[in-house]
């Protein structure tokens, strides 16, 4: 029996572990080797150069702006998507008309949550292809065509909101919050209602106001699930490789432009890697992604830790 | 997990509806003019954002219906004839390729993923055995670590096993990518399972193997819905994986794209062709099973989702 469930449980673990190990862990490994030598990737011989790759890094202007740009998308996108969330979450689930002195959900609230949730199922390539038909820097975008009809925008000189320097960023950011938003409202309803009534009930008994109830109870028992929805924002901070490389200025290749106003750590590497052929180059950028990401989790744990209340 | 989640979404606005029970109606006439007013103003912004959803997205649909010219002239004006031509023009300008190439990886790589990620999460979760924990945990950590970490080193792994561009390497690779979620989701999942059922098997004499596929896999039915809806969205949305690893390795090599990286592969084409209808049909195409997928399972891909993230 001892040595059947042995065999059973190596015989189950084999083929995942097996999978994982080729196609995950390993690579993940040699990542890290690879960005201490100067490989091209298609030559079969390289070098050990040591910590140069890393040294280049930092003189690498290209990669420091594109990391500022991700520490800004890393700021703007959780926070203004958790607060339309939250605020859109409240309205569905506070927001309605009051019946017999009460206080409940919007009607149609269902039908808004179907709506909001429905880009979340979309692929990212799609939103690329939605907005940059939105952004179109002639009158033929739907941006630029609605700005010239209510004359906010001159027909003769169309906004070009991928090629603005100062504007390309919030364009890409205003997609991403557009494809998100609805999936954290949906998480944040749910959270809302698995609070408990009594709590609600005791409050009211105490006197508290409708606002008071939502910084007072709400918030506060919503915590632990905004603090899930900033870790899975901030994945999508430091990634942005699908958008950067297909909605804004090429730079060689995937995107960046205009000069490199919108480039990302993902969109530089992969240009280093399949491009310039750099694979060491780009291997030592996949290690700085990895430490910002560790360093940034830590920091926000830390930051947002709160005595976590049970209910 | 997945199952209470559903269970409040589906309750509507429960909480908020409660708390009015209890209150007192003291202040009736102060408490219904709160009311409205948050309601019309809760409505208007909810209805705005619908739009802001909605539009869009009717707009690129109806643009497909338009010319090159008038899409390149202003965002508006009525299509010269409804021909529904340009969606065949897209069907073969690659959309039905890179639909079925799609189909055919997801075809093998989300049931093997929801296999291989069972087996291995059941053998944890359920037997005691030197190293579980150290497996376990291997299996979790690799969700921590961004994906470009091991792209580099992927790329060449694949190059080395002569699978770049081919159907099996994609499948295996997605696989490997989507072990460290589902072990993680259905260990949790596998745990809360009652172990008298499975007792109750072993004495009736089924082996192991016999318990997991006869007995406990189908009672685990409603895990393997929300990790597998999640998964398949997961896969199907995927782009940078197949940006890397999908490309024709030669001039005889043909193209294997799957549906995002295709679209994106359009976008570039029709751009230059100056026949954006074509690509704007062809997003089109790509969004119809989304939405009636979408539409017909609504509670339960939110449900998946969301309880997936919360995890």
């Amino acid at each position: 029996m001892r040595t059947g469930q042995h065999r059973f449980v190596a015989g189950f673990l084999l083929v995942p572990v097996a999978l994982y190990l080729i196609f995950v862990i390993w690579p993940y490994i040699q990542t890290f080797g690879y960005s201490l030598t100067d490989w091209k990737g298609q030559s079969q011989t390289f070098k050990f150069v040591g910590l140069d790759n890393y040294k280049a890094l930092i003189h690498d202007d290209v990669f420091m702006e594109a990391i500022w740009h991700n520490i800004l998308f890393l700021i703007f996108i959780p926070v203004i998507t958790i607060l339309l969330a939250l605020f859109f979450a409240f309205m569905v689930n506070a927001g309605g008309r009051s019946k017999a002195g009460g206080v409940q959900g919007v009607a149609g609230s269902k039908f808004y949550k179907i709506v909001y949730f429905f880009p979340q199922v979309l692929s990212l390539a799609i939103v690329a292809v939605l907005f940059n038909a939105v952004y179109r820097s002639d009158g033929g975008g739907l941006l630029n065509g609605v700005l010239i009809k209510i004359h906010l925008v001159d027909p003769n000189n169309p906004v070009e909101w991928l090629n603005e320097p100062n504007m390309v960023l919030w364009a890409l950011l205003a997609a991403v919050v557009w494809h998100g938003v609805g999936f954290y409202l949906v998480l944040f309803s749910a959270a809302m209602q698995s609070i408990p009534r009594d709590v609600y009930e005791a409050a009211l008994i105490d006197g508290a106001s409708r606002n008071q109830s939502f910084f007072r109870i709400t918030l506060p028992l919503l915590w632990d699930t905004v603090q899930t929805a900033w870790v899975y924002l901030g994945i999508v901070a430091m990634d942005m490789f699908v958008l950067v490389s297909s909605m804004t200025q090429n730079m060689g290749a995937y995107g960046g432009g205009p000069d490199h106003h919108s480039d990302v750590m993902s969109t530089v590497m992969m240009r280093n890697f399949e491009y310039f052929g750099k694979s060491g180059y780009a291997c030592a950028m996949g290690v700085v992604m990895l430490l910002l990401t560790l360093v940034l989790s830590v920091v926000m744990l830390r930051a947002t830790r709160r005595d976590r209340v049970e209910f | 997990m997945s199952a209470p989640l559903k269970e409040t979404a589906a309750q509507g606005a429960g909480v908020p509806a409660q708390r009015t029970a209890s209150r007192t109606p003291a202040r009736p006439g102060e408490r219904r003019g709160e009311g409205v007013v948050l309601n019309a103003f809760s409505h208007g912004f909810l209805a705005l954002w619908a739009l802001l959803i909605i539009l869009p997205l009717l707009w690129l649909v109806f643009s497909s219906f338009r010319s090159d010219a008038q899409i390149g002239g202003s965002a508006f004006g009525w299509p010269q004839a409804w021909s529904f031509d340009v969606f065949r023009r897209a069907w073969n300008k690659g959309i039905g390729d890179y639909f079925l190439n799609t189909v055919i990886v997801l075809v093998f790589s989300v049931p093997l993923t929801m296999l291989f990620g069972s087996m291995a999460a059941y053998v944890l979760a359920r037997y005691r055995f030197w190293g579980n924990r150290v497996v376990y945990y291997f299996f979790v950590a690799g969700a921590m670590f961004p994906v470009f970490l091991a792209l580099v080193p992927l790329f060449f792994m694949v190059k080395r096993l002569d699978m770049l561009n081919t159907y099996q390497g994609l499948i295996l690779v997605y696989v490997a990518y989507s072990m460290p979620f589902t072990v993680f989701f259905m260990h949790a999942f596998f745990r809360t399972l009652p172990t008298a059922v499975f007792e109750a098997s072993v004495l009736d004499g089924a082996s192991h193997t016999r318990t997991f596929f006869q007995v406990m896999l189908p009672m685990a039915k409603p895990g393997l819905i929300s990790v597998g809806i999640f998964n398949t969205l997961g896969q199907w949305n995927q782009f940078i994986l197949p940006t890397v690893l999908m490309q024709p390795q030669s001039g005889s090599d043909p193209e294997r794209y799957v549906l995002t990286q295709g679209l994106i592969q359009l976008q570039q084409q029709q751009g230059y062709a100056s026949d954006l209808p074509v690509l704007f049909a062809g997003v089109t195409l790509a969004m119809i099973p989304m939405l009636v997928v979408y539409l017909s399972f609504q509670r339960q891909v939110q449900a998946g989702l969301t309880s997936a993230t919360l995890k």
